[in-house]
């Protein structure tokens, strides 16, 4: 059903290996929130860093991006128009790395909209772990494209 | 208040989102905001949104989409300032 999270979920364009949403609890106009589990397995860990790996910031980023920006920015065009043919890219970032996350951590990604306008969509986002903290947490801002294939 | 007056605002507003110094420094009404001053998409809506906020006006979306000069810029926001 459109506007479904599944439905959402299922319209990301990422390939399983840069797919960082496991879950997407709730999206509305005004966000979205979900989840997502660091397996250890990650190719990353391996090089970042030797011997003591870590979530580098830039998939923290990525991750509040996909799950904050994206899924919420794939709801409201099901709510303007009905175009299939579009994706969002990420445009700038702002964002505040305040506690590490480790291989096999699960972390709660919350975004809450700023503005939606001209086809630009600004959100507040944070991400939390199991214990409630807050990990990192910033704006982020895309704008949407048309696909030139579409 | 008049046209100067708006593109000297214009020119503080466009400030913070250009490189092109030089042709910031010699903004005139046929400066266009991609071809002379490089600036993207995204930039170009916060700057509407920072002269809706300036100027207490609100941007349409066909507005918007004409908004590409300094010139046609300020004859959409004198026109939104008569209107209102």
């Amino acid at each position: 059903m459109v506007g479904t999270p599944q439905h959402i979920l299922d319209q990301l364009p990422y390939g399983k290996s840069f797919l960082f949403v496991d879950e997407l609890l709730h999206v509305d106009e005004q966000g979205a929130k979900g989840t997502f589990t660091y397996s250890e397995d990650l190719p990353f860990y391996q090089g970042h860093f030797k011997n003591a790996p870590v979530t580098p910031a830039v998939i923290l980023t990525e991750t509040m991006a996909q799950i904050g920006l994206v899924c919420l920015g794939l709801f409201l065009l099901q709510h303007t128009e009905s175009n299939q043919h579009t994706s969002l890219a990420m445009t700038s970032n702002t964002v505040d790395f305040l506690k590490p996350v480790y291989p096999g951590e699960k972390v709660w990604v919350t975004s809450e909209k700023v503005y939606f306008r001209f086809n630009k969509l600004s959100c507040n986002v944070k991400m939390e772990n199991a214990s409630g903290e807050v990990v990192c947490k910033g704006n982020i801002s895309g704008m949407l494209i048309s696909k030139a294939d579409g | 208040m008049d046209k100067t007056e708006i593109t000297q605002e214009l020119a503080t507003i466009i400030t913070p989102y250009t490189e092109e110094k030089t042709a910031l420094e010699s903004l005139d009404e046929n400066t266009d905001f991609i071809a002379d001053l490089k600036i993207n998409s995204a930039n170009l809506v916060d700057i509407i949104l920072d002269i809706e906020e300036k100027f207490s006006i609100v941007i349409d979306n066909d507005s918007m989409a004409q908004m590409l000069t300094v010139k046609d810029t300020v004859r959409i926001i004198q026109n939104k300032l008569n209107a209102g």
